[in-house]
């Protein structure tokens, strides 16, 4: 299908002038890997007078590591996540879920900042951010913020950034002593699909565990509940069968084309017990590798 | 609003005037004749408007035109510069790896992006690398044999 709708395109070299023209126009949109954006174009949900292309601005592409964080510029791709060493070593889970992403083509455009920006409840970005702690950069006219993941999803599609700022990162803190992670994302088969239902765990050394959910509520979201359950308790089968009995009180999936509610929350059920294993069984060394499929 | 952009297409310099609302896609084929990505979904779902751009392979329906400016784009044409199959193109004719052919030339850039990174994949990596592909004709079993037998990984 056609873009009906006619805009201005504009590539700012600098994020000045990126600001600049933000301020310019009345409904201006943001484009970077444009995944998402392009079909709003078409489908006519999204109807700008300009577009702003941030992919001048070279110093959003960078992914760098230094005093235990990461950070990752608006126009780093999925797959330049995937394919970073320092990424590789310290946050095998980022990859591991990054792999989930669309398709090769997909993720060779697609950037985890656009992902957050686009905020549908089933990005997979959602509950990995959450579970890390992630902190959101923006730059407007009034100056900087950093905003942390918990506060940023306000509904499908809405996020809190305002109309006059630009994301230019994120930075995620490496937890302190050794971690471990798990993402399990549900889809209708084995190829490129949106999420019907996704789970992030870690497990922390000390027995310290955060879980996330992505695609059976609004926004993607912590499951303190049950973190409040597992915290402190040494991992194993009772655990995770204890934690699986709050599933249905945590989370709220709804019935639409791609899944019944029923069958996300038993899937989550599952998902849980099984990240909740991966996570502890990788923490102690061993367990299924990064990347391999749980479900 | 028209837009000029410089761009290379398959190794040759191209200078195009455009709407800025104009997908990628939409340009090579209406535009500028190149009938190789074709249009499936239109929506990123099926892969084959597949096309490279810096060696990278992207869907040309998610991709508007004007953001090639500066940069290089290489559809399945370019890949066979005197129109000679390539060797990968012939193990796929070997394996009967298709019926129809509308998935084949995504489904072609995408396997040469991934033998470019890793010249022996497995079974594993060679299906992900087609994970954005459909193919509604064949099962994919022939294609992934294809592949296998180009990578010297026949079983």
């Amino acid at each position: 299908m056609p873009i009906i709708n006619e805009f201005a395109y504009i590539k700012p070299a600098t994020m000045a002038q990126a600001l600049k023209w933000l301020a310019r126009y009345k409904k201006p949109a943001i484009l970077a890997g444009g995944t998402d954006l392009l079909n709003s174009l078409k489908d006519g949900l999204a109807k700008p007078e300009a577009l702003i292309d941030i992919k001048g601005l070279e110093a959003l592409h960078k992914i760098s590591f230094s005093r235990n964080r990461l950070h990752i510029g608006a126009l780093v791709t999925f797959s330049e996540l995937i394919e970073a060493e320092v990424v590789r070593r310290h946050f095998p889970v980022i990859v591991e879920t990054a792999r989930t992403v669309g398709s090769p083509g997909i993720r060779n455009r697609a950037t985890m900042v656009g992902n957050i920006c686009s905020a549908v409840p089933c990005l997979d970005s959602g509950p990995l951010l959450l579970a890390y702690d992630a902190i959101v950069a923006t730059i407007g006219k009034a100056g900087k913020r950093e905003i942390p993941i918990a506060k940023w999803f306000l509904g499908p599609r809405k996020t809190a950034l305002q109309p006059s700022e630009i994301v230019s990162g994120l930075t995620i803190p490496l937890p302190e002593g050794k971690h471990a992670g798990c993402f399990i994302k549900l889809g209708r088969y084995a190829g490129e699909d949106l999420a019907q239902a996704s789970v992030l765990v870690m497990v922390l050394e000390g027995n310290r565990y955060r879980v996330a959910f992505g695609s059976v509520a609004p926004v993607p979201f912590r499951a303190s509940r049950i973190e409040k359950l597992l915290n402190g308790k040494e991992p194993g089968a009772r655990l995770f069968a204890d934690a699986q009995t709050l599933v249905a009180a945590s989370i709220s999936p709804i019935t639409d084309l791609r899944a019944t509610k029923e069958y996300r929350l038993h899937m989550c059920r599952i998902m849980l017990e099984r990240s909740l294993r991966a996570a502890s069984e990788r923490l102690a060394g061993g367990g299924p590798r990064y990347g391999e499929r749980l479900l | 609003m028209n837009q000029h952009i410089d761009f290379i297409l398959n190794g040759e310099k191209r200078s195009v005037e455009l709407r800025s609302n104009l997908t990628l896609l939409e340009m090579l084929r209406d535009k500028l004749g190149v009938k190789s990505p074709k249009c499936g979904c239109d929506r990123g779902d099926c892969g084959s408007c597949t096309v490279m751009i810096d060696g990278r392979t992207v869907r040309s329906c998610l991709v508007l035109a004007v953001e090639v400016d500066g940069h290089e784009v290489k559809t399945l044409e370019g890949l066979m510069p005197g129109g000679e199959l390539t060797a990968l193109q012939k193990s796929f004719l070997v394996h009967n790896s298709f019926q129809c052919g509308f998935c084949t030339p995504g489904v072609i850039l995408s396997v040469s992006e991934l033998l470019e990174k890793n010249p022996r994949p497995d079974r594993d990596e060679i299906k992900e690398a087609l994970s954005g592909n459909l193919c509604r004709c064949t099962g994919y079993i022939p294609i992934i044999e294809a592949v296998e037998a180009h990578a010297g990984q026949e079983k």
